[in-house]
């Protein structure tokens, strides 16, 4: 069986800068897969060339054994991949709730006017932000419209979430919530998650497997252990060979 | 969502209400100089609320939107001078044709944004009344007159201007609904969502390009059909006259005044503008004294209300975001 999403030999250069270069790796389902690296390394950029905003210039993207490489970004998300913002874009003058409404009409259920609005309901439970359901989107603050974007994509069902520094931003208590809700999607709905994040006991703990970017190529891949231990790693990314230690004692 | 819930939202009665208003009072009272006023009022009413389908719910300007007017009215008055069909069919084809060439063009142009699209949209005006200016069958510079006999058809003039001033009425009454029934449905959602981020949306899942060019059809459709009963009673087309851009802008400034993205404040921003205009263009020593006015207008407008009168409205009684809408 294939796996969810498969990404094999993926490149993009913009003019001399090579973004990606050469990343292959799978996601099963169901699976929290984290990615890591320095500023600059390509995370984003390869969020883009999954989900279509960037077309790759080498390589393949497949989910669920389907080829999507270089489909427009709706067309992705009617596969059901579906992905949040790091830099957040609410639908500033509309409600929190016609934001969700937005994406579960539009996401891959394709939902009717109604039944969007209860699969809306739903996902804004989820992120705990349903008491903010009727105020503009644009007036929440910044955790406000983290959660709205995870709301939002997740409201159509997909199949692949690609969160994008969520917790990116908050202070201490709104990164706990965060973390939180993450832990409860992957609970409720068993939705396959790739995340880019910063902090690293977050992603160690969270993550089923780990893949490091660095310069826009693959550095390593592996469980959260392998990753804290990889000495290459150390060496690009955590800096410190004790942190590895100190991160596995706290989970 | 289904007309039954349309039908619950006072918005719907208003329409009805304001359409009926319209074709029975100078028709009751025979008042000729009322029926002229209004007719105006409705053509501004009717290109008002279809641009304010492309500004107001797509965020996409359209300086361009007076060409669909113009155009319809050279289709219409073609297919009933020169193939000798009655108004009613060429008023359809007019429609048809002018939507369909919209949709296509639109496939194209509308891959600009801001500025650039707006741009594209005078370059459209400008570009189709060239062509027409010099295309022979349409009359050319010295435009197309109507032959007396085409409103013989129609029981004689004074019948067909009566006939010609209620299709507008209606075309005006169909403009504000499909403006709320786009506003309360799927699509409309999808349009609102190219509006506040066009990259939001296409990552939400809507199909932008497909979704664009669909409106910009639609919003040809209305006015289309209004430039052929409009250039039909006045039983003269010519091309400075059909593609001014000025009326162009005059509709922009229309539906900013009213609250772009509302129905019913764009209809109330027209046609407070046209009994504006109309009192300008009688009162003033000067020509076109509108325009300045307009200007003013629109400047005032974008400083301190950006949202328009309904968005005042809106904003100092918030319930009625939902009542009238």
């Amino acid at each position: 069986m294939s796996a969810l999403l498969e990404v094999e030999h993926l490149g993009k250069r913009f003019g001399g800068v090579r973004a990606v270069h050469d990343v292959s790796f799978a996601i099963e389902e169901g699976q929290i897969f984290g990615l890591i690296g320095p500023n600059g390394a390509g995370k984003t950029t390869l969020f883009n060339l999954i989900n279509g905003v960037i077309k790759p210039d080498t390589g393949r993207v497949a989910l669920q054994g389907e080829a999507i490489t270089g489909m427009a970004p709706y067309s992705v998300v009617h596969r059901g991949l579906a992905r949040t913002h790091q830099i957040v874009k609410p639908l500033n003058d509309m409600t929190v709730l016609d934001n969700v409404i937005v994406g579960a009409c539009f996401g891959p259920q394709k939902l009717k006017l109604k039944e969007a609005a209860t699969a809306a309901r739903d996902s804004l439970k989820t992120v705990e932000l349903i008491d903010r359901a009727h105020v503009l989107a644009g007036t929440l603050n910044l955790a406000g419209k983290k959660r709205l974007e995870i709301a939002r994509a997740l409201a159509g069902q997909p199949r692949l979430l690609l969160l994008d520094e969520t917790l990116a931003g908050l202070n201490p208590t709104e990164a706990e919530r965060m973390i939180a809700v993450v832990r409860r999607i992957r609970e409720e709905s068993g939705v396959a998650i790739l995340m880019i994040e910063h902090l690293m006991q977050v992603i160690m703990s969270l993550s089923d497997r780990i893949m490091v970017l660095n310069f826009g190529e693959k550095l390593a891949e592996g469980t959260p252990e392998e990753i804290a231990h990889d000495e290459r790693v150390i060496e690009a990314y955590l800096g410190d060979p004790d942190l590895a230690s100190r991160l596995m004692e706290q989970k | 969502m289904g007309s039954q819930v349309i039908l619950k939202r006072p918005t719907f009665w208003i329409i009805l209400l304001a359409t009926l208003a319209f074709a029975l009072v100078p028709a009751l009272t025979g008042n000729l100089e009322l029926r002229e006023n209004l007719l105006l009022g409705a053509v501004y009413i009717i290109l008002a609320s279809n641009l304010n389908l492309m500004i107001g719910y797509t965020a996409y300007v359209n300086f361009g939107n007076i060409a669909f007017f113009g155009l319809g009215g050279y289709i219409g008055l073609y297919v009933v001078n020169v193939l000798g069909w009655s108004l009613w069919p060429a008023c359809l084809i007019a429609g048809v044709v002018v939507s369909l060439l919209a949709f296509i063009l639109g496939t194209g142009i509308l891959r600009l944004r801001g500025a650039y699209f707006a741009l594209a949209t005078i370059g459209v005006n400008e570009a189709v009344k060239a062509f027409v200016t010099n295309f022979e069958p349409f009359g050319g510079a010295s435009g197309m007159y109507l032959s007396f006999s085409s409103f013989n058809a129609l029981g004689g003039a004074r019948h067909a201007l009566w006939l010609a001033y209620f299709a507008i009425v209606v075309l005006m009454g169909l403009s504000l609904w499909l403006s709320l029934a786009i506003k309360n449905s799927r699509f409309g959602l999808g349009l609102f969502a190219i509006r506040e981020d066009e990259d939001a949306a296409m990552v939400l899942g809507v199909r932008t390009p497909r979704y664009k060019s669909l409106v910009y059809a639609i919003s040809a459709f209305i006015p289309a059909v209004a430039g052929t009963l409009f250039f039909f009673k006045n039983g003269v087309i010519l091309p400075d006259q059909a593609f001014d851009l000025t009326l162009s802008i005059e509709a922009i400034v229309m539906l900013m005044l009213g609250g772009q993205g509302t129905v019913i404040g764009v209809a109330l921003g027209a046609f407070a503008y046209e009994q504006l205009r109309g009192f300008l263009l009688v009162s003033s020593t000067f020509s076109q004294f509108q325009l300045v006015v307009a200007g003013v207008l629109l400047l005032l407008i974008v400083l301190f209300l950006p949202e328009g009168f309904m968005g005042w409205v809106y904003r100092h009684l918030p319930r009625l975001r939902r009542v009238i809408e």
